[in-house]
């Protein structure tokens, strides 16, 4: 019991929907009514429901985190693994008490900081010496702490050269850099970090990251870890914590933890689905119409040794059009442009009204991970501007995972990070 | 169960007493507190020709403006007073308090970068506030030292202390308290209602002409406007401080006492709604 760092007791957190304190003043004056005069609970607080952002709300409250229910023990490091939205930051917002709980109670030993506030507070007219100062200071940090502490993080930072000149003169990378090493060389009990934070130069990058793979690992501290790579939360983390519509849904070793939530992220894969209205694009006339789309592959399965089939269903809406090129836009799971491929010219047959389209990448050589695609139809000779009929997005997702799916050997060679820039060959054949 | 209880150190709930200020957390962050205040100070004069100088400048330009407007063209009385006195003093306080408003008013949204990134005592930031408008209005001060010691060996007037002027720190504590205790209660109604902010601009001004700042309280003869001038908190404060300095006139301990008074339910309700605020308003900012 005692060697209990932070305790999250049924805690629970709810937001307010839509524009804030407009035409709910009444809404204000009921709810301050009943709770501070009748000393009852929260009227609003039972109309929360679950944060699930692709349905509409029916209530203008909502839960982003709920019933939140788990110890960290001290000297743990604790991934927090959940998708976007799923409450991971809600709850880091909570435990550093930028902003209060709605139920429950966080309970916890020792200071909190956390590697999120690069140059919080950062002053642009101060030099680069008095900034360390006052961040360090609205960070925690005592004047003789970071006295002791100065000349370790101006080396750092790397910033000797200016550390007497005005913050507004760096660059904003430098800023960054001189945040990142006050903030390094904090020495909480409890830490926050975020791997998203990894900023700055690939040089500083590969210093900030060591830095938190040294306090993570090294220093005994307990560490919160939040981090969509699945790969570090299994080296850095003892245990896992997986978050799930602001809910917790396990709880256990991080190994455990990570595997069960790339199982449970498979339903999230779009394999063979309509297209819904919303997700056409908004500057097409949608001379050609995408209806549907499917892939041919085993959705989380992809190996690069196989090619990649994709098959889209569409329409003709304006008889005119004899023939159509078919693109398809490739998105790494944050979204970024991984790559793009446009078949030959392809005649579409006389008399018909819908078609099929089959899609093959032969030679694709993706890295491993999770993808998105988008689909065009277009006409596009060298000569003149593209012209999209057509454009559809998210249409399908799926992951490339092995390199030999037959004897299931992880495509490990080649990670997302290293760029996934590819040049891919494709062709079409319609019918 | 109680050494239980004790081993947190931070516990964290949805509501929490009324008036619980972390007084000790406050503490605990001092050097932050005295990061703030030099910030303030500080960056007033980077990057300027004059520097600190224009701690001075900015009371003595207001005073030769205020001679020239009031009472030169509108011919409005300073009583006894030399006018250069008067007003320099009248704007020192006046000044003192404004800023504290003004702290006050922005305690949130001034701070919300910092507030929606890093945890430490929300007091610290108007605190930190309050005492860099301080030394800066000692700074000002300077200038009025000057014209009293001026008016002090003119022969044609006298001037001295009086044994009250011990007292001017709890003067400028009051200034402090009821300007802070005001803002925050501003700003926690504009941090919902944005449109508050345009009011305000418009009710300091308001409340600047009320305040014995441009003229003494007893100018008007007549005695129904004198008795409303009376109800404002801030005027026993600037009387009594121009008593203090001067010794002309006396000291008005009832309009005292009702400014102590005033300023204690301001800060009570200042601090609720601050303490309140403090966990939440990042939601609603």
């Amino acid at each position: 019991m005692s060697n209990i760092a932070i305790q999250f007791d049924h805690v629970g957190k709810m937001y307010q929907l839509g524009v804030v304190g407009t035409g709910t003043l009444s809404n204000d004056i009921k709810r301050w009514w009943t709770t501070s005069i009748l000393g009852k609970e929260d009227p609003f607080l039972k109309v929360g429901q679950i944060n699930d952002r692709s349905t509409k709300s029916k209530s203008d409250f909502v839960y982003a985190l709920r019933d939140i229910t788990f110890d960290v023990e001290e000297g743990d490091v604790v991934g927090l693994i959940g998708k976007n939205g799923a409450g991971k930051s809600t709850l880091l917002k909570l435990l550093s008490r930028i902003t209060a709980p709605t139920t429950g109670v966080i309970k916890a030993k020792g200071r909190i900081a956390s590697l999120l506030e690069v140059g919080t507070g950062f002053h642009q007219e101060l030099t680069g010496r008095e900034n360390i100062y006052l961040n360090g200071a609205i960070m925690g940090m005592t004047k003789k702490e970071i006295d002791s502490k100065l000349d370790e993080i101006i080396d750092f930072s790397g910033c000797e050269m200016y550390i007497d000149t005005p913050v507004k003169r760096y660059s904003s990378g430098m800023q960054v850099r001189l945040g990142f090493a006050v903030a390094a060389f904090l020495e909480p009990e409890i830490l926050v970090v975020d791997e998203v934070l990894a900023v700055g130069d690939a040089e500083f990058q590969k210093k900030a990251i060591g830095k938190m793979q040294d306090v993570a690992t090294n220093s005994g501290r307990t560490v919160l870890f939040v981090s969509h790579n699945m790969n570090s939360v299994r080296a850095l983390c003892k245990h896992g914590v997986v978050l799930n519509k602001g809910m917790v849904e396990m709880t256990g070793t991080a190994d455990e933890c990570v595997d069960f939530y790339m199982q449970t992220s498979i339903q999230n894969f779009i394999a063979d689905a309509d297209i819904l209205p919303g997700q056409h694009g908004t500057y097409q006339a949608k001379e050609l119409e995408i209806m549907h789309a499917k892939i041919l592959n085993e959705v989380r399965n992809v190996s690069t040794a196989e090619p990649l089939r994709m098959q889209i269903r569409f329409k003709r809406n304006v008889p005119s059009i004899k023939s159509t090129q078919v693109g398809i836009y490739l998105h790494d799971s944050a979204g970024a442009a991984a790559c793009t491929s446009f078949t030959n010219l392809c005649p579409l047959p006389e008399g018909q009204k819908e078609f099929v389209a089959t899609i093959i990448v032969p030679n694709h050589q993706l890295a491993r991970g999770a993808y998105n695609v988008d689909f065009s139809l277009s006409q596009f000779d060298y000569s003149s501007v593209p012209f999209d009929y057509d454009y559809v997005h998210n249409a399908l997702s799926f992951e490339v995972k092995y390199q030999d799916k037959e004897h299931q050997v992880p495509f490990v060679g080649w990670q997302p990070r290293l760029g996934s820039v590819a040049a891919l060959q494709s062709s079409v054949e319609i019918r | 169960m109680d050494t239980k209880k004790n081993e947190w150190d931070i516990v964290i709930r949805p509501h929490k007493k009324w008036l619980d200020l972390d007084l000790k957390g406050v503490w605990k962050y001092r050097d932050l507190f005295k990061q703030f205040v030099k910030r303030d100070i500080v960056t007033v004069y980077k990057q300027t020709v004059f520097g600190p100088l224009w701690f001075f400048f900015q009371p003595i330009f207001t005073t030769i403006m205020y001679m020239f407007v009031f009472a030169n063209l509108a011919g409005i009385s300073t009583g006894d007073m030399p006018p250069a006195l008067f007003y320099m003093s009248g704007t020192l306080l006046w000044n003192y308090f404004a800023a504290c408003f003004q702290v006050g008013q922005t305690a949130f949204s001034g701070n919300a970068n910092i507030y929606s990134k890093v945890y430490f005592p929300r007091l610290v930031t108007p605190l930190a506030g309050v005492t860099s408008g301080f030394l800066k209005a000692i700074v000002q001060s300077i200038p009025l030292v000057a014209i009293w010691i001026y008016y002090y060996f003119d022969e044609s007037i006298e001037i001295g202390l009086t044994w009250e002027f011990v007292l001017f720190p709890l003067f400028f504590i009051f200034l402090a308290m009821i300007g802070l205790g005001c803002g925050l209660i501003v700003s926690t109604l504009t941090v919902k209602y944005r449109d508050l902010n345009n009011l305000i601009t418009f009710f300091l001004q308001l409340w600047m002409y009320s305040t014995p700042v441009i003229y003494p309280v007893t100018v008007s003869g007549d005695r129904t406007l004198t008795q409303y001038l009376y109800l404002n908190p801030l005027q026993g404060i600037f009387t009594d401080f121009r008593y203090m300095i001067t010794g002309i006139g006396e000291m008005d301990w009832l309009s005292l006492l009702y400014s102590v008074i005033f300023m204690v339910v301001i800060m009570f309700l200042g601090v609720l709604v601050f303490s309140k605020q403090e966990r939440t308003f990042m939601d609603t900012i």
